[in-house]
């Protein structure tokens, strides 16, 4: 299988007025037709802006270095002209928050068939019967009533359906999905995240499955990819990176998920804060926290380094095998 | 809709009432009357005059006999404009007033909203910057600046060239007479507008939804104008709602500075004077058109806004 979007050493970076900021560094990832990326951190940690330049839609004071490529074509590179021919047809994205990233003046069914007459130059009639068509797809009840509706008589969840259904409409080869439960109530973004996994079935694309909640990775993603401060410090199979978690962060991760096996007391949590991007801890970002801290961590920085099956991690400590 | 809109309307009787009465007991606080002068007149003449207006009735009695004439459509005789009724009065100056007013507020809007829109799209460049100074110079430059300014360049520096522009006069209503005024009284108007709608859109166009449309792949102008600029455009109209009422019902300074016969300076005059049925025409006209053209913002609100339903 080949990959459909290649990320290349990506970096990229905001000048701001204390001075310019690293979001993402050296960022190498790739997905292949038909397979679902996980990619995990907290706040911060860049994976959404990594898919953002991917878009470009990085804000007007960031910007990327290195190579993204959809099938080939470098996205970085390409003027706005170029780009606006790809994002909607063969790359599109599903946003964090349903609630505000629907314009509140236009009727659902105007907003998705305006994707396809955009890319594909179809009429309005037919536009709106495709719009009506995705809709069901996306198991919206009473679609053909939803296609006269303003965003707000939608819930919430109906929203996101609606951002999916948008996504889906002229059947890209790669989806981004930038938090699509976040903003959802709990019972919601399971039907979401069925929905998503549904998507994935019946058609070839490369989903991207942003999230900082590995329960959704789990039950969705083929691969995860793990970043912290800006980089990539794990990636593998979902199943290696459950049962065998090479990189401490990782493996803190893990264990911060409650369980319902297990009787604790408290939580867990990882101790310290995330870094300040602006002024990181010298060597492995991660050092500061690490409970496996050694004096290399704290001048060197590791490189990622393969172990078996595709799975790579970037740290010094042997890797021993620690069943979760 | 149209039960609200009907609805809004009706309220508007006891707002005016209320406005009415006010502006009625107010003005006669007011010390002295309509028929003071530097020399006083004898005692007869003045107790003659005040019978045939009826000033010599007890308060009360003017207020019931104002409202009385006022519902058969009779705004009164003017103290001070002698053989002329205030229905008179506004009739003849409303319609230089408006016509001024309505150019200034088409122009305004017509160079406010694009200048706007080029500044928030091109922002911190030094074509924004340079708008945005410009915008700025045409609000705190006062009208009384910028009229006789124009009426100097139009009117002597250029009155041997074809932009030579007659500086005073209505002419009954020719076009070359009106250009100044218009022009002098769309001037800050301009400026306002433009620097609402480039706060208002840079605002817009850091939404998710305008994020989505640029996902979608449309084309930028596409984003803007079929995704921004309707949501953008609603603290325009918040701010269009006063200065229309402003416009419309004539400006004291422009009608003086250009000779025009508009009702600007009746609301002046009129107090000065205790032109006690002068002011109550007018201040019945500026309210209305206030509780009119509110009506009419609320129900731009409803077109701008989905949300915004009325019932």
């Amino acid at each position: 299988m080949t990959s459909v979007l290649e990320i290349d050493g990506l970096t990229v970076s905001f000048s701001t007025p204390d001075g310019d900021v690293s979001a993402v560094s050296d960022v190498s990832l790739s997905v292949e037709a038909g397979e679902c990326l996980g990619l995990v951190g907290e706040s911060g940690s860049g994976k959404s802006q990594t898919f953002m330049a991917a878009m470009g839609l990085l804000a007007d004071n960031g910007t990327a270095t290195g190579e993204i490529r959809l099938d080939g074509i470098d996205l970085l590179s390409a003027n706005e002209k170029k780009l606006n021919t790809l994002r909607g047809e063969r790359i599109a994205m599903i946003f964090q928050d349903p609630m505000t990233s629907l314009t509140p003046h236009m009727k659902i069914g105007r907003q998705l068939s305006e994707v396809l007459i955009e890319h594909q130059k179809v009429d309005a009639r037919t536009g709106r019967a495709r719009a009506l068509d995705m809709l069901n797809r996306v198991h919206i009840p009473e679609a053909e009533r939803r296609l006269d509706m303003y965003p707000h008589e939608l819930s919430g969840g109906l929203r996101q359906r609606v951002m999916i259904a948008m996504a889906l409409m002229c059947e890209p080869e790669v989806i981004v999905a930038d938090e699509p439960t976040t903003a959802l109530d709990v019972t919601v973004q399971a039907q979401i995240l069925d929905l998503l996994a549904e998507v994935k079935d019946n058609l070839d694309a490369a989903i991207v499955l942003i999230t900082h909640d590995l329960g959704v990775v789990a039950g969705l993603a083929d691969r995860v990819a793990v970043m912290y401060a800006g980089r990539i410090v794990e990636q593998g199979t979902v199943g290696d990176i459950f049962a065998l978690p090479a990189h401490p962060y990782t493996q803190g991760l893990l264990a911060c998920t409650p369980r319902l096996d297990v009787e604790t007391e408290a939580l867990v949590t990882i101790s310290g804060q995330p870094p300040n991007l602006q002024n990181l801890p010298s060597g492995c970002s991660f050092h500061p926290r690490c409970k496996y801290v050694v004096d290399q961590c704290k001048s060197e920085r590791p490189a990622l380094e393969a172990m078996d099956n595709g799975h790579i991690r970037a740290c010094f400590r042997p890797h021993v095998e620690v069943a979760q | 809709m149209w039960a609200y809109f009907t609805r809004r309307l009706i309220i508007a009787i006891p707002t005016l009432w209320v406005v009415i009465t006010v502006a009625f007991f107010l003005m006669r606080l007011a010390p002295g009357g309509p028929f003071d002068q530097e020399a006083p007149l004898p005692p007869e003449i003045m107790a003659n005059l005040k019978a045939a207006y009826g000033l010599d009735q007890p308060l009360w009695w003017q207020y019931f006999n104002y409202l009385g004439n006022l519902l058969q459509g009779d705004f009164g005789p003017s103290f001070k404009y002698k053989d002329f009724s205030v229905t008179e009065l506004i009739g003849q100056g409303f319609p230089v007033s408006i016509q001024n007013g309505a150019a200034a507020l088409f122009i305004a809007i017509l160079f406010g909203i694009p200048l706007g829109t080029m500044a928030a799209l091109r922002q911190n460049t030094g074509a924004d910057h340079a708008a945005m100074t410009v915008a700025m110079t045409g609000i705190v430059v006062p009208n009384f600046v910028v009229g006789p300014l124009l009426a100097l360049i139009f009117g002597i520096y250029l009155r041997d060239t074809m932009f030579a522009l007659p500086v005073a006069g209505w002419n009954n209503g020719a076009f070359p007479n009106r250009i100044l005024p218009v022009i002098c009284l769309a001037l800050p108007f301009i400026a306002y507008i433009a620097r609402i709608t480039r706060a208002s859109l840079i605002e817009t166009l850091r939404t998710n939804y305008v994020r989505t449309a640029r996902a979608k792949g449309l084309p930028f102008r596409m984003v803007i104008l079929r995704h921004a600029f309707k949501s953008a455009m609603i603290p325009v109209v918040t701010y269009l709602g006063p200065a229309t009422v402003f416009l419309l019902t004539g400006s004291m300074v422009i009608e003086t500075i250009f000779g025009l016969p508009g009702i600007g300076r009746y609301f002046v005059q009129g107090a000065l004077n205790r032109d006690y049925t002068l002011v109550m025409g007018v201040t019945i006209l500026a309210a209305s058109m206030v509780i009119f053209i509110n009506l009419l913002v609320d129900m731009t609100y409803a077109w701008l806004d989905p949300k915004v339903r009325y019932e």
